[in-house]
């Protein structure tokens, strides 16, 4: 037999199974619970395929076939070796160990981002206080009209807009400003420390101005059940922020761009659960906080009790995470 | 210049290379995107505001917008636009019906697909390609890096490569009625009526006549001379089919 008559029986022999490839990836691409014979059945066409696909380079290169038969091989590939799908165990292993332990390496940061904060918001208050007409750039003329007519903004909202729709921009809008805190960390962490530094000086800039028309106390009944958890979330978020800052500084891997990757894919593990956190935070600040008719004790409960479900949900406690120990030094 | 490649190594020993989509296979993906979204979210606006209109109260006593209409209208339009990437690329394994019309596909950096965190913090990192306006930073870093990509694909190790449709037809082409054809004539044969009208009338005749001469012996030089384009076409069409 001949060398041209050797390939043209094999590719006879080939044909019907390379013409049947395309419905069976389609099949087993859709699917995500396969029996175990069919995984074996899987494992031996990838195998077939990849010494298919060997001959077809060495006969017909660059041919159209070669190109489908790489094409289909890599499609398998990647069916092959798609992670296991099993949501409940994934979601929980997520929030009782990825998320603690993430935490835990960003205990510095958050330390450091949250000094930030506070420092900031003092910085505003002196500002303010030193300076009462520079309001005018950290606030809108709206706001301090009322604040200077004796009338704080939240007052009233809940009649001026529904706790729906109240809650929704919120949530929406601090979802917004953690992500940005977060993301713009990748300018050598920078950003982060723009975006938190900003909205402290503009928290301690407003309670300054309230204070000295006597509203402070109204804003602090206002803020108590939500601003915990919200000022909280706002500080994590930048601390995961300087980790993708700190891994574009200080690289833990091969490459920047290996590191900042490590970093992103870590990070954003915690922006799920702040994510979720400012969900409850919006409801509190479009339900609760507006009423007036919430007393202040009721408030602080709130405030500390969801501050509370955080500290769980960042430990892991809230998802039946155990404590363990560390081994005694012998 | 030839196009980037990312080298799937499987545990066989055959490797193949995945071929990186440029910034204009990307742009273009997000540019039907682009349009598909906002057809749906104008869709969905202009239905809701036109049922709203004397059913529901569009507007609440004091002027404001209703509750209602700010729940079943607004929400869902701005979560079409908005949600429209990440919803379709979890759903659909690293594909958008855009980027199968344009023949691209988002993969892991060692070709897999990317898995639903990976497809998240690729959406996330919007925020900054999307900067100052038109996706300008994304843009870009995809035109300045070798691999093609942006921040929200260096952040979640994403990639996206070439991914023809074509490919599920080629097999279907392997079985020509002609059994003693050569597979890589039937190949040429294929490509040449595919590309028949968009070649020139005289090379279409060269190539054809050329091919034939090779694979049908029973067509004399004088018959292949004398034979017009049509019947060129004709006689390939027949010996592939």
């Amino acid at each position: 037999m001949t060398a041209e008559a050797g390939m043209q029986a094999w590719l006879a022999s080939r044909v019907e199974t390379w013409r049947q490839l395309s419905p069976q990836l389609e099949a087993l691409e859709k699917s995500r619970n396969h029996s175990a014979a069919e995984a074996l059945q899987a494992i031996d066409l990838y195998r077939a395929l990849g010494r298919d696909l060997s001959i077809a380079r060495r006969i017909l290169p660059g041919s159209r076939v070669t190109k489908a038969l790489e094409h289909s091989y890599a499609k398998l590939h990647s069916i092959i070796y798609r992670k296991p799908h099993d949501w409940r165990a994934r979601l929980l292993s997520l929030f009782r160990e990825e998320i603690p332990a993430v935490v835990r390496e960003l205990r510095p940061a958050i330390v450091w981002v949250t000094l930030l904060f506070v420092l900031s918001a003092g910085a505003g208050w002196w500002l303010i206080s030193e300076h009462p007409e520079l309001i005018s750039l950290l606030a809108s003329e709206e706001m301090i009209n009322g604040v200077e007519g004796g009338r704080l903004w939240t007052e009233g909202l809940l009649n001026v807009t529904p706790s729906s729709m109240l809650s929704i921009g919120i949530l929406s809008n601090n979802i917004a400003v953690s992500l940005m805190a977060f993301c713009l960390g990748i300018l050598f962490g920078l950003g982060t420390f723009y975006i938190i530094a900003t909205n402290g000086l503009m928290l301690g800039a407003i309670f300054a101005f309230t204070h000295q028309h006597g509203m402070a106390g109204e804003l602090l009944k206002f803020v108590t059940a939500h601003g915990v958890v919200e000022l909280s979330v706002i500080c994590l978020a930048g601390a995961a922020g300087t980790m993708l800052g700190e891994a574009v500084i200080r690289p833990t891997h091969a490459t920047r761009r290996e590191s900042f990757q490590h970093a992103a894919t870590k990070a954003s593990r915690l922006l799920v659960l702040c994510a979720l956190l400012l969900v409850g935070c919006g409801f509190i600040e479009g339900y609760l906080s507006p009423d007036p008719n919430f007393p202040m004790i009721s408030r602080v409960i709130v405030g500390l009790g969801y501050g509370m479900v955080m500290i769980g949900a960042l430990t892991g406690a809230l998802f039946g995470r155990k404590r363990v120990k560390p081994a005694a030094d012998f | 210049m030839a196009a980037p490649q990312v080298t799937l190594q499987s545990i066989t020993g055959v490797d193949v290379e995945l071929r990186i989509a440029g910034v204009g296979s990307r742009s273009f993906a997000f540019v039907i995107d682009w349009h598909i979204r906002l057809i749906l979210a104008f869709s969905w606006w202009a239905v809701g505001t036109l049922m709203s209109i004397g059913q529901l109260n569009f507007l609440a006593d004091d002027g404001d917008l209703s509750p209602g209409y700010f729940l079943w209208v607004l929400l869902p339009t701005a979560g079409i636009y908005l949600f429209y990437h990440p919803i379709l690329e979890i759903l659909m394994r690293g594909s958008t019906p855009g980027k199968r019309m344009a023949g691209v596909r988002i993969v892991t950096r060692t070709g897999d697909i990317p898995g639903i965190g990976a497809l998240l913090i690729r959406n996330v990192f919007r925020l900054i390609d999307s900067l100052p306006f038109a996706y300008l930073v994304g843009l870009a870093t995809a035109m300045f890096t070798e691999q093609h990509v942006r921040f929200g694909d260096i952040a979640a190790g994403t990639l996206l490569i070439l991914d023809s449709k074509e490919h599920d037809t080629s097999f279907a082409r392997l079985t020509p009625a002609n059994r003693s054809l050569d597979p890589r004539a039937a190949d040429l044969i294929h490509e040449l009526l595919e590309r028949w009208t968009a070649l020139d009338e005289k090379t279409r005749g060269e190539i054809g006549r050329s091919l034939l001469a090779q694979t049908d012996k029973s067509i004399s030089p004088e018959q292949l001379a004398r034979m017009t384009t049509l019947g060129l076409k004709a006689r390939l069409q027949a010996l592939i089919e």
